[in-house]
This record gives structure tokens, C-alpha cells and sequence, in this order.
């Protein structure tokens, strides 16, 4: 989403953190399932956004700073849970975990194939929904403000309002993710899911596979994961466990994009087969 | 259709406009020329809404548009282009045009077809697939055009649209200017250096000098006004 309004956005962890929170503590201290959960939770992170990009549209802050100001907030979320106790503080919380074996799609619990197949839904309907984002009015005006925002005013774009539901949209859909995270893992670390590190790797995708294209991030994604855990894979099977190897190999591709494809992977491969990004 | 009432603005100090006033009938097209730097994109600037005037009125079809954002400017009804032309580098033509007809019709089908209507007007139709940053200038110029004419304004204004063109491609931009005001009574106000298409054009000329409008008139006039020839014309006559 960030993609086709070109905010740039290093703090999406905020989102999955406090997602994950929500629903786990509806979970853990009232015992409200992950299906009402997850519509608390989004509501909770779209409001959140809102009050962020509310502040930092108001006030005219764009590009390297709303980044700045994304990082802190999800900084300053991720100390201020470590002194939470209610949610466990910085020891974690933990979900009581009821079975494993069979699917309960009910209170979502089941072995990780069940997990694998919700996460592949849930692919797809990012996907679909960026299909159509993209060729709706929304995805003409978030495109024209990405690329010049003083035109894109200019032609009758109110760019505060439609910034604005740009937040609420990719804050909804990395909630999602949130939630998913804390009825699979069934535990939570502020110090694990605010991290940079996960809103670097959120970004990291899109980045690399074509930022604003819909098929870039999935590619991108799917490049980093596979070759990543491949890396490492490969790596044990030959006796080596090297720490960090992951972050090593993030940053050789992300080299090695920015050097010879700038606008990422798909737009290159779409070039060659002469289609349409 | 357009008054500006004694509008002034200074930047720190340096004051750009001073105590401006002018009319725009209904229908008519107008100029307003200028040595660089008399202030002729600041006046622009203010009716399009980028900034507010430190001290006067901007009225539109009778209705204050003091203090305006520049999307509320456009909704009442008032197109721009820009001097430094701002293409959606990575969009195509067509969906330049677009996002301008998006303004008057929210359906994306219907802005297409009525998109691809003012690109042949411009006569940029068979770019309308090209991505708009492979476009040449004077095209970028149409294109800056095309994108303000879609959002269907009844005062459009142009800040050096001419700029760069060659000649003939400048007579094909009068005569597209010429049309609409014909066939569509809209209302034009340009600011250009390029006097063949200010005489071709214009049915009225103001004429700014270090922010204060020292003449005003049809185009033969103004050329023979003695205080025009001497801070302007007669700078050019020069070279």
C-alpha cells in the first residue's frame, strides 16, 4: 500500500505488534476468540494509523521523516509494552495452547498446515484486493500523489484525505498478519514483534520484487524467504550454523537489486515478457 | 468571472506582488506578461491556491476563494497547468489524463473514454500508452494540458505553456486554445514571454512590472504603450 502512495513507512511492526496484542489479550484476559478478535484488533490498529498519519499529514511531514517518525512510534510502542505487566511486560505473553492435532478453524487451532493454507488465503486476498485498489480511483489518486504530490493537489486530489485511507488500509491488512502471528506462536515478546527488523523485512519484499507493482512483493517475498531459508537449510545440512547468515544474504540481494534492477525484480522480468506491471 | 481585488504578497521582505487588480469576463481568453521575476507565477499561484495573498480578494463567479487549498480551487472549478511541467513520470499518458478526469466522474471506465476524447484533442492519442516520462517537452506541455482540461474547469490557467515550443507547434497550441473558447466558452488566462501567441490569442493583456500592473488592454495597445515599451518590450528590442 505504501508502494502506490509512496509513504515510505520502517515502522509496519507497530501494526503487527499491537494486532497481535490485541487479539491475544482479548484472548488471554477475556477469553474472546480470534475471530472477534481480529475485527477488535484491526479497528484498534486502522485507529492507530490514523492518529499517526493524522499527525504527520497535518503537519506536512513526508518522505525520509514520515519514515523517522514510523520508526519511532513503533520504538516508542515497543518500550512502552515492556512496561506494560498487563500483557505481560517484557517476559512475554503466553496463549494457553488447547490442541494441535486436529483443524478448529472456530478458535484457530490446528497443526501448521492449517496455518500454511490461511496464510495462502490470505495471499491471495492481499492480492485480489491490490488488483483492485490498483485499478479503482483510489489506486489512480495514491499513484498520482507518489509521484507528485503538489500536481496531484493540483488536479483536485484532496492528498490529506487519501493519504489518510491509504494508512487505514495497509494498517488493516498488516493487523491481519498481527493477529495470525499471536494464535500461531501463542507467544509474544515487545522485544520480538515491535523490532525494526520485522518492519525492514515487511518492506524489504516489495522493495525488492518492484515497489507499487502487485506481483513484485509476493515475488520479492518468495525470493528472500525460499533463497534465505534455503541459505541456511543448506548451510546445517553441510554442519555450518553460522548466526546472522539471514541479515548477510538480505543485504547481498538488497545490493545487488539497487545496483542492477532499481525498480525491482518484476518490473525487469515483466520487461522481458512484454507485459504490463 | 474572475476578480482579483488589490492582492499583494511579500516573501520575507521582497515584494513579489503589490496592490494587483484585474478582471476576467466570462468567456474571454487573457494575458498577463511580464519581465521575469514581476510576479506573474505569484498571482497564479495565489488564484490556483498554492498560497494565500497577504492582503486583498480572490473572487470566483462572485464567491470569495481566499484561503482555498488548490483541490478545493480545482472543485470550484478552476484548471492549472504548471511552468515547470509535473508529469506522473511512471503513469501512462492516458492515465495522467485520468487522474485529472477522476475529478468529474468517479467511475474509472467513463474517465478512460472521456481521458481518451481530450487526448486527440491535443493530439497526443498515439502516446496514450507511453509511459509519460518517455514524452518530449513541447508533448509534456500538451500533456500538462490535457491533464487540466480533464478535470472539465471554466477558468483555466496556463503559466508558460508555449515555452519551448517551435513555432508551429505553438500555432497548433493557439488554435486548441482558440477551440475551447469557441466551442466550449471556457475562460482562459495565460502567462507567456512568447508574444507571437499572446497577440494570437489574447483579447485582453495586463501587463506586471516588479509586482504592480502598470498597463492593461487589447494586444495592439498594449504593444504601443509607451510604459510597457520601456520596461519590457523595449528591454527585448534591445538584444
Amino acid at each position: 500500500m505504501m508502494g502506490f502512495a509512496g509513504q515510505l513507512s520502517l515502522g509496519h511492526s507497530l501494526y503487527v505488534g499491537v494486532g497481535a496484542y490485541a487479539a491475544g489479550a482479548l484472548f488471554f484476559h477475556y477469553g474472546i476468540g480470534p475471530w472477534a478478535g481480529l475485527w477488535l484488533a484491526m479497528l484498534f490498529c486502522v485507529a492507530l494509523g490514523l492518529a499517526i498519519g493524522f499527525l504527520a499529514f497535518r503537519f506536512g511531514i513526508s518522505g525520509v521523516y514520515f519514515a523517522l517518525l514510523t520508526i519511532a512510534f513503533a520504538e516508542f510502542t515497543r518500550i512502552g509494552f515492556d512496561h506494560l505487566d498487563w500483557l505481560g511486560g517484557p517476559g512475554g505473553m503466553f496463549l494457553k495452547v488447547a490442541q494441535r492435532d486436529t483443524w478448529d478453524i472456530a478458535n484457530w487451532r490446528g497443526p501448521p498446515l492449517m496455518y500454511y493454507y490461511a496464510m495462502l488465503f490470505l495471499t491471495a486476498g492481499a492480492f485480489l484486493l491490490c488488483f483492485f485498489l490498483l485499478r479503482s480511483r483510489a489506486g489512480y489518486y495514491w499513484q498520482a500523489i507518489r509521484e507528485d504530490e503538489e500536481a496531484a493537489q493540483a488536479l483536485g486530489i484532496n492528498t490529506f484525505r487519501w493519504k489518510m485511507l491509504a494508512v487505514a488500509v495497509s494498517s488493516a491488512m498488516t493487523s491481519i498478519s498481527g493477529v495470525f502471528f499471536a494464535f500461531y506462536y501463542n507467544n509474544l515478546f515487545p522485544e520480538q514483534i515491535f523490532h525494526i527488523s520485522r518492519s525492514i523485512e515487511i518492506i524489504l519484499g516489495p522493495v525488492i520484487g518492484g515497489i507499487g507493482t502487485l506481483f513484485g512483493p509476493v515475488l520479492g517475498a518468495a525470493v528472500l524467504t525460499l533463497l534465505s531459508d534455503g541459505i541456511t537449510e543448506l548451510l546445517a545440512a553441510l554442519g555450518w550454523e553460522i548466526p546472522g547468515i539471514k541479515q548477510v544474504f538480505y543485504g547481498l540481494v538488497l545490493l545487488l537489486v539497487v545496483m542492477f534492477l532499481p525498480h525491482g525484480i518484476w518490473p525487469a522480468i515483466a520487461k522481458k515478457l512484454k507485459i504490463h506491471a | 468571472m474572475l476578480e482579483v481585488r488589490n492582492i499583494s504578497k511579500s516573501f520575507r521582505g521582497l515584494q513579489a506582488v503589490r496592490d494587483a487588480s484585474f478582471q476576467i469576463p466570462a468567456g474571454s481568453i487573457n494575458a498577463l506578461i511580464g519581465p521575469n521575476g514581476a510576479g506573474k507565477t505569484t498571482i497564479f499561484n495565489m488564484i490556483a491556491g498554492v498560497f494565500a495573498p497577504d492582503s486583498g480578494q480572490i473572487l470566483f463567479q462572485g464567491m470569495s476563494i481566499h484561503g482555498f487549498r488548490p483541490d478545493q480551487v480545482c472543485a470550484a472549478g478552476i484548471g492549472r497547468t504548471f511552468q515547470l511541467v509535473k508529469p506522473f513520470a511512471g503513469l501512462s499518458v492516458l492515465d495522467n489524463v485520468v487522474v485529472g478526469a477522476l475529478r468529474r466522474s468517479s467511475n474509472v471506465s467513463e474517465a478512460k473514454v472521456f481521458s481518451a476524447a481530450i487526448l486527440r484533442k491535443l493530439g497526443l492519442e498515439a502516446k496514450a500508452a507511453l509511459p509519460a516520462s518517455s514524452l518530449t517537452l513541447p508533448d509534456r506541455k500538451r500533456l500538462e494540458v490535457a491533464r487540466a482540461l480533464a478535470t472539465r474547469p471554466r477558468l483555466l490557467l496556463l503559466d508558460e505553456v508555449m515555452a519551448g515550443l517551435r513555432p508551429t507547434e505553438c500555432d497548433q497550441m493557439v488554435e486548441v486554445f482558440r477551440d475551447l473558447n469557441r466551442a466550449e466558452g471556457l475562460t482562459i488566462l495565460l502567462i507567456e514571454h512568447v508574444m507571437r501567441a499572446v497577440m494570437a490569442l489574447a483579447q485582453h493583456v495586463g501587463v506586471l512590472h516588479h509586482g504592480e500592473v502598470i498597463a492593461r488592454g487589447a494586444p495592439a495597445q498594449i504593444v504601443r504603450d509607451p510604459a510597457v515599451l520601456e520596461c519590457y518590450l523595449g528591454e527585448e528590442t534591445e538584444v
